[in-house]
């Protein structure tokens, strides 16, 4: 057994820079790499790519970061661990393997985790009396059963380590939790066992501090002045012990900063109770950790506690719950904040003109630069511009894209100094309404499965 | 004592939960976890938000962390995809709560 195992996170949501994972395979020693491609609405994009061509519906991105780092990756023997799988892991297993060809890589190992995706049974579901009900409201599924886009089980840690122990150095997943990716190898090495609550949740609580990727080594952070060198910032290394301790640290010679502050800055991101920090593995005591700076760029956490995870999965659901869109135009002083009143106020009065209304709670009207993020505490006075954000909801798409045709007329038929309107007319796209639930866990088998190329 | 904005000595980040935020706060000595404390009531960081935050304010503690944490329900327009907003995931609020004054 190793007694430090490394592990570095380089994605930490789908869109990340590829510069977290290339430069964390090249610039430091690296037994794991855990990147993270998804979020809610990430499913039913990916769902609906899947429905056009079944050879789609996971993160391309993902391949095209092996495309650049695997002769890197098989060379150093670093193992992967990515939720890149999204709707469709057996597509992105292919791709990955038609790569490793391409490239003249033979014996590599690929792994998936399958199981996670329960769309296809929720009917099945629904008559066996597993109800799925709105976890925030209570609401019956079958509210909007014919509108759902997609629906996943958050499959936790073990899934990982066995797809580990079936010797996978790239294991692809579905719907992983963020933090399995990193407790995952964690079990696979020490041997954790269901029932190690402590160990468990210290895998758990390092996952949740990497699993936003730079967030925790000094992206974000409040004394953002004393973060050096933003433009090569590293990406967080988890330095884990068999004993559930573990180092939050980065590469030597990378930018950013790690210190207590940091650190804990990201625990609290995202975060509910957090004496009761739910996964599918165990539930996790945040407040037990101490928290210690043990180096430059090294800090420490122990004494963690956990305790039994509960009976159920968690489980998220998307639907297409009405249409949306917003426009902005820039609106220069003298005047500015009044004159982009007026301006909003035309827009809706016209589309009354024209017998189209909406509620207020559907309508959106923003004067970014005067006061929209820090609304009621921060506020300019008299911002020589700003910038007219308008937008609208509704469950009607032709009122939605008739909005969009009201905005740019103001730049000729407004108040002066109305400019900047760029990209054409908005246009309605899809709202994707999200539904967490609860699931048994006895409903839910999860498969591993592994080729070579 | 003076009236200081937490921005002088605490720490922030936020991000979102369904249709709320959740906005930690943490400072660096026990003095100052204390005062937070006794200062950063429900009451008082609902007031602070009013305008933004059309729900219930619900507060923890974390004494490790020297941390407190507020979920503000009803925040973010929908949340998610819902959102027209344009800081639809509460990514600000926490620089926003560090704009409250107290007694330091």
């Amino acid at each position: 057994m190793r007694d430090k195992v490394l592990i570095g996170y380089g994605q930490g949501f789908w869109g990340d820079s590829i510069l977290g994972p290339v430069r964390l395979v090249r610039e430091g020693p690296l037994h794991y790499l855990a990147l993270d491609y998804l979020a809610e609405v990430t499913m039913s994009i990916m769902q609906k790519l899947k429905g056009r061509n079944p050879k789609a519906g996971y993160a391309t991105d993902f391949v095209a970061m092996l495309d650049r780092t695997l002769p890197d990756i098989v060379g150093k023997g670093v193992r992967v661990i990515a939720n890149a799988g999204g709707v469709n892991p057996g597509a992105c297993l292919d791709a990955v393997l038609d790569l490793a060809r391409k490239k003249g890589i033979k014996g590599l190992k690929v792994g998936i985790i399958e199981g996670d995706d329960i769309q296809a049974r929720i009917p099945e579901l629904l008559q066996n009396g597993h109800g799925l009900a709105n976890m925030d409201d209570g609401r019956a599924l079958t509210s909007v059963q014919d509108r759902i886009l997609s629906a996943n089980v958050y499959i936790g840690a073990f899934a990982v380590a066995e797809c580990l122990a079936q010797g996978a150095q790239i294991v692809i997943g579905g719907r992983l939790t963020d933090p399995a990716l990193v407790a995952g190898p964690m079990i696979h090495e020490f041997g954790w066992q269901p029932g190690d609550w402590d160990k468990l949740a210290a895998g758990t609580m390092a996952g949740h501090i990497a699993e936003c990727g730079a967030q925790c080594t000094g992206g974000n952070y409040t004394n953002w002045r004393d973060v050096q060198d933003f433009v090569r910032i590293g990406y967080p290394v988890i330095e884990a012990s068999p004993d559930g301790t573990f180092v939050v640290t980065k590469h030597d010679g990378t930018g950013g900063l790690v210190n207590r502050e940091t650190v804990i800055s990201q625990l609290l991101y995202e975060m509910g109770d957090p004496r009761r920090y739910l996964g599918p593995d165990c539930t996790a005591d945040f407040t037990s950790a101490r928290i210690e700076e043990v180096g430059k760029d090294r800090v420490r956490l122990s004494g963690i506690r956990g305790g039994p995870a509960t009976d159920t999965y968690k489980v998220s659901i998307s639907y297409q719950n009405g249409f949306k869109t917003t426009g902005q135009l820039t609106v220069s002083g003298p005047d500015a904040v009044a004159k982009a009143k007026l301006c909003a106020d035309i827009v809706w009065g016209r589309l009354a003109l024209d017998g189209c209304t909406f509620e207020d709670h559907e309508k959106l009207v923003e004067i970014v630069g005067a006061g929209v993020c820090h609304a009621g505490i921060v506020e300019a006075k008299d911002p020589p511009e700003v910038v007219l954000r308008l937008g609208v909801k509704c469950n009607d798409e032709d009122k939605v894209d008739r909005f969009g045709m009201e905005i740019v007329p103001l730049v000729t038929s407004g108040p002066p100094g109305v400019t900047g309107f760029a990209g054409g007319r908005p246009k309605a796209t899809d709202i994707v309404g999200y539904w967490p639930a609860l699931l048994r866990k006895d409903q839910v088998k999860t498969r591993v499965r592994v080729e070579v190329s | 004592m003076a009236r200081v904005k937490l921005k002088a000595f605490a720490f922030a980040r936020s991000g979102d939960k369904g249709d709320g935020s959740n906005v930690g706060i943490f400072v660096k000595t026990r003095a100052d976890f204390e005062l937070i404390r006794r200062q950063l009531t429900t009451d008082a960081v609902k007031r602070h938000f009013a305008a933004i935050c059309k729900g219930e304010v619900i507060r923890y503690e974390a004494e490790n962390m020297l941390a407190l944490n507020f979920i503000l329900r009803d925040s973010l327009g929908g949340g998610g995809s819902e959102s027209l907003k344009t800081d639809a995931q509460g990514k600000t609020h926490g620089l926003a709560l560090l704009e409250m004054e107290v007694e330091r």
